[in-house]
């Protein structure tokens, strides 16, 4: 199992890489979308190691909070109000 | 039985995970980059996911998994599209390389009717 923990961290360093270098505002932003999702592989390999279920609860509501952080990121650089 | 096939499902996500952040590296523009990372994640995220069902079998925990399971496969592309969508209309350039841009046909058409 570390290895596959390992491997995820191989991941998000990736991620971290883009959101740092990234020339774009959009860039950073696909990246901080791909690192809420690889946190719930993260929640579901923990759940796998501990055998408890409280970290499938912190993955369901992690990527259900990381859409709503998108959306609002996506209608920021759309230029728009976050009402419209 | 059930924790070979957990295993295959979590190594075979896990790779889809490693690949699609490797494309996030690699590719050219921010639309390359948002459908290759994008597809990969969502993919191996539900692998990883779908093994905890068959590592647990059916209780709390991997009914919770289903669900989870449900919505990354429901947030995540409408995500990547809302980010597409933002950076092409707030005027980031493709690359060099790309042939088409039908979006912005669509959008001058749209323009010319009105």
């Amino acid at each position: 199992m570390s290895v596959f923990i390992a491997l995820l961290i191989l991941c998000v360093f990736l991620c971290l890489y883009r959101v740092g270098k990234g020339p774009t505002a959009p860039d950073r932003t696909v990246a901080i979308d791909i690192l809420g999702t690889l946190v719930v592989g993260f929640c579901a390999i923990y759940s796998i190691i501990t055998k408890k279920d409280l970290y499938m609860n912190i993955g369901i509501s992690w990527a259900l909070l990381s859409f709503i952080g998108t959306i609002a990121l996506a209608k920021y650089l759309d230029g728009r109000g976050f009402d419209e | 039985m059930n924790e070979t096939a957990g295993l295959i499902l979590l190594i075979v996500g896990i790779a889809f995970d490693v690949v699609g952040c490797i494309g996030l590296v690699r590719l050219p523009d921010v639309y390359n980059r948002l459908q290759a990372a994008t597809k990969c994640v969502t993919l191996g995220t539900c692998m990883i996911l779908l093994s905890v069902l068959f590592y647990t079998g059916i209780n709390q925990m991997s009914v919770k998994a289903l669900l989870c399971i449900w919505f990354v496969l429901l947030t995540s592309p409408t995500g990547a599209h809302a980010i597409a969508r933002a950076a092409h209309r707030s005027g980031i350039p493709l690359w060099d390389g790309s042939i088409m841009d039908k979006y912005a046909e669509d959008r001058e058409g749209a323009e010319d009717k009105v």
